[in-house]
């Protein structure tokens, strides 16, 4: 961007001089040089990109690798799984109840066309359980719990607490990101069957109890429809979910020090966390249809 | 003061240090000898808290060796720092005690992390401390409502809980009045020679830390000067050490046996 301006400056500046550019030698040399800036920014950019690439790499196989070594506390992960868990569930409920009557509505509407209300079980318990369900879970605790894990580590960070922790021979790995990672992935796929739950009651309450639809349809056309392949689909999203969310945020304020922008004092801890949570949902969405793809 | 029987806990051998181009340290030796206390003084910004942070291993110098308890600390393991760094202790210029825990926590955080103790021996360990700092009864508060004084004094019961062999304190007393400073330094020598930690401390509180001091070291213009006792610091011909006394302290020179004791009156 920068470069452009300047360049735009520069060709005005032809503009108004241009015996001072005329010989052709010197423009060709002018030009160079802005080739040479815009490589040498272009191989900074990917210096970085390979630099955070490298480094996300190795917090997520020491975080993994520390999960496994003693010593092995249960207190804090509990703390940690009520934090990102239990705490979550009020929302996941009021979520996963209206994402399931919108489905409900929504689709009774399109079905009735077809004249094939009948299916509309089938179709919300499978839209539910193999991407609305992981999808929508994943945005809801990145939002509630990623965004708080981040700028809670990031704060750490920035005050020299997680230096103090290594000062005192604790492993902030083992302290701070260990039960995080663990409450994670334990809680992502239980959250996702809570809101499965509510959701398909949801579409149950709109298509029966508004519409008028026949009970015994709707959970007959859902259990002819969703099989077992249906479940595994989500299990295994929540559980890649669970571990991206808590990758990611945790490590955008782990290394908050070393953000490019400057994670610096509270502005920087509130770039950082915001950072966390936009390219979290999108590696979520991405991972989303990766997964799908792979096991359809 | 014989130190030449004394053994060398922590070491800096021909460090280099930079920032970019911000050349900060160049070519700095500095010994820490066994149970001595070394005051590291100098303008601000001139990199004594790098010095420091060198020595604790959180930075790791360009070029040359950290020596701490006879292992090359720039150039090891996490897992062997982390054996190294059970026996530091360290006070921070901003204290960092984690702030969503209360003070009790903060204390008793390194007894719960890296010993077996019961819950009971940390209770009474830390109860300990925290009367030896005059904080009993702030042990529920959190740092945020303790004043900048408390704070100091509860950093200084974290750091010692663990009955550290070396002590690295970065100013502080910056922020106190004479009379808070007075007592953190009381509260220093009290436990030192109590627990007998070698200490290393950053400071601006000259003359008053010379009093305290087995060494003086005066860091300026990126090299150390000195590492002399308090009265060949302020007796130094070296040109660097003649400017900073005579800026800091004046000319005249009053004598140490005067005040000794001082600050056991308190
Ligand atoms: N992490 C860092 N990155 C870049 N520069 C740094 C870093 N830490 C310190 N510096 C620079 O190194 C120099 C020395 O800093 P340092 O904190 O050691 O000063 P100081 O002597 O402790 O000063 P004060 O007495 O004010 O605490 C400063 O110019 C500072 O800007
Ligand atoms: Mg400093």
């Amino acid at each position: 961007m920068c470069i452009l301006v300047r360049n735009v400056i520069f060709f005005e500046e032809i503009a108004i001089y241009p015996s001072k550019y005329c010989r052709n030698f010197q423009f060709g040399l002018i030009q160079t040089t802005y080739m040479l800036k815009i490589l040498e920014k272009l191989g900074h950019e990917i210096l970085y990109f390979l630099e955070t690439a490298g480094r996300m790499g190795i917090f997520l196989f020491q975080s993994i690798a520390c999960i496994f070594l003693p010593p092995y506390k249960l207190q804090p992960i509990i703390r940690q799984i009520y934090f990102i868990g239990t705490r979550s569930i009020f929302v996941i409920l009021f979520t996963g109840t209206f994402t399931g009557m919108v489905l409900g509505l929504q689709g009774y509407y399109t079905l009735q066309k077809f004249g094939s209300e009948g299916l509309l079980g089938s179709a919300v318990a499978v839209s539910l359980l193999r991407e609305l369900g992981p999808v929508l879970t994943a945005l809801m605790v990145i939002g509630r719990a990623g965004s708080a894990m981040c700028a809670e580590i990031g704060i750490m960070r920035n005050s020299e607490q997680i230096d103090a922790l290594e000062l005192m021979a604790i492993d902030p790995y083992q302290f701070i990101i260990v039960p995080k990672f663990v409450a994670s992935i334990v809680s992502m796929p239980l959250l996702t069957f809570i809101f499965n739950f509510f959701g398909i009651l949801g579409g149950f309450f709109v298509g029966v109890s508004l519409l008028g639809l026949n009970s015994g349809t709707y959970f007959q056309g859902m259990y002819s429809a969703a099989v077992w392949a249906d479940v595994e689909m989500g299990l295994i999203k929540a559980f890649v979910f669970g571990l991206l969310v808590v990758w990611i945020c945790t490590a955008k304020g782990f290394f908050l020090h070393r953000e490019r922008a400057g994670g610096f004092g509270a502005e920087g801890v509130s770039r950082t966390t915001t950072n966390a949570v936009v390219m979290a949902s999108v590696t979520i969405l991405v991972w989303d249809y990766l997964i799908s793809a792979m096991m359809l | 003061m014989s130190n030449v029987e004394k053994e060398k806990v922590v070491e800096l051998i021909h460090v280099d240090k930079a920032f970019g181009d911000q050349i900060v340290l160049e070519d700095v030796n500095l010994p820490i000898y066994e149970g001595t206390t070394t005051v590291i003084v100098g303008p601000s910004g001139t990199g004594k808290s790098v010095t420091l942070k060198l020595m604790m291993g959180l930075m790791r110098p360009d070029s040359g060796q950290v020596i701490a308890f006879g292992h090359d600390i720039s150039n090891i393991s996490n897992k062997e720092l982390r054996k190294i760094r059970m026996n530091f202790g360290v006070l921070f210029q901003n204290v960092a005690l984690f702030d969503s825990m209360n003070i009790f926590d903060n204390i008793a955080l390194p007894l719960r992390e890296r010993t077996d103790a019961t819950e009971d021996d940390i209770r009474r360990n830390v109860q300990e401390k925290l009367e030896m700092m005059d904080l009993t009864g702030a042990d529920k508060k959190f740092p945020a409502q303790l004043s900048g004084g408390m704070l100091k004094r509860a950093g200084l019961a974290r750091a010692l809980v663990l009955d550290p062999r070396i002590v690295f304190f970065d100013e502080p007393t910056t922020g106190l009045d004479a009379n808070k400073s007075a007592e953190i330094y009381r509260l220093f020598h009290h436990t030192q020679s109590e627990l007998n930690y070698s200490a290393v401390i950053v400071s601006h509180d000259v003359p008053k830390i010379f009093k305290l001091s087995d060494f003086v070291v005066l860091l300026a213009e990126k090299k150390l000067h000195g590492c002399v006792s308090p009265e060949d610091f302020q007796l130094s011909d070296n040109p660097a050490i003649r400017l900073y006394v005579e800026k800091n302290i004046g000319p005249i020179y009053s004598s140490l046996i005067e005040e000794a004791g001082f600050y056991e009156t308190f």
